[in-house]
């Protein structure tokens, strides 16, 4: 119903108006809607919870696997036989799925060692330790097979089992994060 | 308008029987004088010097009393807060001793203190920190400085509103702090309890906890402090200290609030006039709202 | 929500959809070219504003559930949590907390109009007493919220509230100990309040859907109170309707941030910080605002029982409402008489909710009981009798020549804000 002598200037004025407040509010409901998704992310308090750990290796018996957390996530501290670490060493790396060598998988100097994330890179399920055709992890939910390096041998798992930051901070101790 | 004179007179009603009503009251609580902060008002901005201050009042004096638990050292080198420096942080946690465990073999354990820590409690639990006080719990000083208030009668709590007063409880926490008296205007003191003007009742348990010269603010380049190691100067600091505490995201707050604000009223000023183009479409338009 | 829609999609993958599914066209013929009264003026924005606000309390809601916890040692940790910690967390509160309160500044308002403005009368009584059941779930929400954080005031609200019911004869005692879950407001009760406060909302939402399908049955009500006859005494929802709706949203949402972002503690009680402690009472207890007017007159009665029927009756008065006044006219504005009575009711309730942040004593108590009797006065004696005896103005022969005929309702705008019964304790 648009008078019939409206000019063109006019039009032009209007449906500037019209674009501007159309542009104002989407960046209105734009800029609303980011605190409900920023909630969403870890808050402060789960952060700053996140401080590296300390965790003390001589109770680790040879042979044995010892479970902790970091950011709530589960680590696998392994101390290796001396067969498990030739074994990992010896496998020949460009048959692997996810090829990498064992030594850049531990620290220098201190092969018995690996520090593996314990949740099975599939569907995150817990593998078990000691267990499956290479004696190292076996999953129990969709059977990936881990050596005692903790790659990935047989199954649906697509990477190894990662290595999380960490240092040792003395002989017998490291620190995780 | 009619529905204004209406408001009016009822609120002149209202106040009227206010008025009367108050004076029934015999003993009238004293009130909190007003003192000026830099964190009120809409633009408001915490003082750092000023929360650096009061944290130390706080550390070296109340904090042998008063728990303060949803403080974690980190939140003290956090944007908005005293501004310590995350070397500073971390060295003042560690020189607290944090019970943690329990460990392997199933035992407590005392570690140093890392930034993610809260602020230790001065006392195991409630029942210790009672006992130790002549049976009067100190109260936990996380959110205190929003947990106090004085009353405000009409028609100043409506002014309020407007003038964004919202330091009701750090003037009253100051008021409380300088209100300490020898003269007790008459009032029984039973004997281990201390009278204050602004206390309400003005029985309290807790003995004047500050003294000139208490504690040692950080000296300026001619060797002095830069502000008055006064009662009142350690009860402002301190009381600024906690409204941080209370509210550590209030710059925040008051910061996103202007813009939000200021953008709205840009919008709505579009939509006023977009809706006035589009009514102006009306062909038997006249003067329609 | 207007029934038949001759709405057809321009897309054959939309006719597709809409001979299966005809939600497209129930949305057009409901908001897009339905026919409301051009004469409406900003009050009756408000349906839009408390939409928009149920939608805001909601969405702020749920995501503060992602992050608090219902359990008495933990909760009132957990809000202080999300205060401190969560991003935007202390934003998503305070436009919580604080939109409570707005939402019930808009309902207020929009109460007040379909009083002024007879909007409970025929044919629209159905409509109506809908939107009093939306008021009682809004109570009940906004009670269990408040008892969320578990303060002193969130606890010692809880146990004055469940206690009316103790006040009913043989059964009350049973119904409060099953409202408790226990012997005592504990973890069981805060737990179900959680719950329930969750669930309401939806409630609400299912009920503002009847309201609007009432709405659209004998369309809005307006300013002159006279039905629409022809095709000009409307115009189309969209986009006269969306447009003054959004700016009027818009404009609340700046009184709305003023409170959320400036002065976020002010409509709640500096007790309410202090974690709940079923050993010590604080020394001046008052609901949340909006409840004030309903506690004044709860305690403006000197027995117990009888108090708190008043103070439901206060509200259940509302839904025969439409039966107790016999005016023949609609619009308060061809009543001159009524206006008087209806500003003295709006005056009176804000006086009532100011009494109701008082300590029960002396004057206050007299007040309260006057004002008391007058808001039942309102209802159960002057509307009745006031249609028989009043003289009312002539009304315009349509809604076009109430436009076009007067200056009208031009200047309506400007007491939008000071009519909403705004009171702090």
């Amino acid at each position: 119903m648009t008078d019939v002598a409206t000019t063109a200037a006019e039009h032009t004025r209007r449906d500037f108006l019209f674009i501007a407040t159309g542009a104002a509010g989407a960046v209105a409901a734009a800029s609303a809607i980011w605190p409900f998704v920023s909630q969403m992310a870890p808050d402060a308090d789960t952060i700053a919870a996140g401080a590296p750990v300390e965790f003390d290796l001589t109770p680790v018996a040879e042979g044995q696997i010892v479970k902790l957390f970091w950011r709530g996530k589960l680590i696998f501290v392994r101390h290796r036989t001396k067969t498990e670490i030739k074994t990992a060493v010896e496998t020949d790396v460009a048959s692997l799925r996810d090829p990498e060598a064992d030594s850049v998988r531990v620290k220098a100097g201190k092969s018995q060692w690996l520090v593996v994330y314990g949740n099975c890179t599939h569907l995150g399920c817990v593998p078990l330790g000691n267990d499956g055709a290479f004696n190292g992890w076996l999953c129990p939910c969709h059977g990936s097979v881990f050596d005692t390096s903790g790659r990935i041998r047989q199954g649906p798992a697509p990477t190894n089992l990662p290595v999380p930051p960490y240092e040792f901070v003395s002989d017998q101790k490291i620190r995780i994060g | 308008m009619k529905t204004f004179k209406l408001i009016a007179a009822a609120a002149l009603v209202s106040g009227f029987l206010g008025g009367v009503a108050q004076a029934q009251h015999a003993h009238e609580l004293a009130i909190p004088p007003r003192n000026e902060w830099s964190f009120a008002g809409p633009f408001g901005k915490f003082d750092k010097t000023q929360l650096q201050r009061g944290f130390k009042v706080y550390k070296e004096v109340c904090a042998n009393c008063h728990s303060i638990n949803l403080l974690a050292f980190r939140n003290l080198g956090e944007a908005g807060g005293p501004g310590f420096s995350q070397g500073q942080v971390k060295a003042l946690a560690s020189t607290f001793k944090i019970k943690d465990g329990p460990n392997d073999a199933g035992d407590m354990f005392e570690r140093e203190g890392r930034p993610a820590d809260r602020w230790p409690s001065p006392f195991p639990n409630k029942q210790a920190a009672a006992a130790a006080n002549g049976g009067a719990l100190p109260p936990d000083f996380s959110v205190i400085a929003k947990a106090r208030t004085y009353p405000r009668d009409f028609p100043w709590f409506l002014v309020d509103m407007f003038t964004q007063y919202q330091e009701h409880g750090v003037d009253y926490i100051t008021a409380l702090l300088l209100g300490y008296s020898d003269d007790t205007h008459g009032v029984e003191v039973p004997a281990g309890k201390y009278y204050n003007t602004y206390f309400p009742g003005n029985i309290i348990s807790m003995p004047k906890p500050l003294n000139d010269g208490q504690v040692e603010y950080i000296k300026g380049a001619d060797g002095r402090s830069q502000v008055p190691e006064t009662v009142e100067q350690y009860s402002k600091d301190v009381s600024a200290f906690l409204m941080w505490a209370a509210e550590p995201q209030l710059e925040k707050r008051k910061e996103t609030g202007f813009k939000a604000i200021a953008f709205l009223i840009v919008l709505a000023g579009l939509l006023y006039f977009t809706k006035k183009k589009i009514w102006a479409r009306i062909e038997d338009h006249h003067s329609q709202a | 929500m207007s029934g038949h829609s001759t709405y057809v999609p321009k897309s054959a993958i939309g006719r597709w959809f809409e001979s299966r599914l005809p939600i497209m066209g129930l949305i057009h013929s409901s908001f897009v070219v339905f026919p409301n009264p051009r004469n409406l003026n900003y009050y009756w924005t408000f349906g839009g504003i408390l939409a928009f606000m149920l939608v805001s309390q909601i969405l702020t809601g749920v995501v503060l559930a992602m992050h608090y916890v219902a359990n008495v040692d933990l909760a009132f940790n957990s809000v202080e949590h999300i205060m401190r910690d969560v991003n935007y967390g202390w934003m998503l509160r305070y436009l919580h907390a604080n939109g409570a309160s707005m939402f019930f500044v808009a309902v207020y308002v929009h109460i007040a109009r379909g009083l002024y403005y007879g909007s409970y009368k025929e044919p629209r009584e159905v409509l109506w007493i809908l939107g009093v059941i939306i008021f009682l779930l809004m109570m009940a929400t906004a009670f269990m919220g408040y008892v969320l954080p578990w303060g002193q005031m969130s606890f010692w609200g809880a146990t004055v509230i469940t206690n009316l019911f103790s006040a009913l004869p043989g059964v009350g005692e049973t119904i409060v100990t099953y409202l408790w879950g226990g012997f005592s407001v504990g973890n069981p009760t805060l737990n179900r309040f959680f719950s329930l406060h969750y669930l309401l909302p939806f409630m609400i939402a299912g009920v503002v859907v009847l309201h609007v399908w009432a709405l659209h049955v004998p369309g809005s009500n307006n300013p002159a109170g006279i039905e629409k006859k022809t095709d000009k005494d409307t115009l189309p929802f969209h986009p006269y309707f969306t447009v003054k709706d959004a700016f009027a949203v818009v404009c609340f949402l700046i009184f709305f941030c003023w409170f959320a972002f400036y002065i976020p503690n002010y409509l709640g009680h500096a007790d309410n910080y202090i974690e709940a402690n079923p050993a010590v009472t604080p020394s001046h207890i008052v609901p949340e605002w909006y409840f004030l007017p309903f506690y004044a007159i709860l305690r403006a009665v000197p027995d117990k029982l009888l108090g708190v029927l008043a103070m439901f009756g206060s509200i259940a008065i509302l839904v025969f409402l439409p039966w107790l006044d016999s005016s023949k006219v609609r619009s308060g504005s061809y009543r001159p008489a009524f206006q008087v009575f209806f500003w003295v009711f709006v005056a009176n309730a804000i006086v009532l909710g100011w009494l109701g942040g008082k300590p029960p004593e002396g004057l206050y108590v007299h007040a309260s009981r006057l004002c008391t009797l007058y808001y039942f006065a309102y209802f159960i004696v002057i509307l009745p009798l006031l249609g028989k005896f009043e003289r009312t103005r002539p009304l315009p022969a349509s809604i076009a020549e109430a436009v076009l005929g007067t200056s009208g309702s031009a200047s309506a705008m400007a007491g939008s804000v000071a009519a909403s019964p705004n009171t702090k304790g």
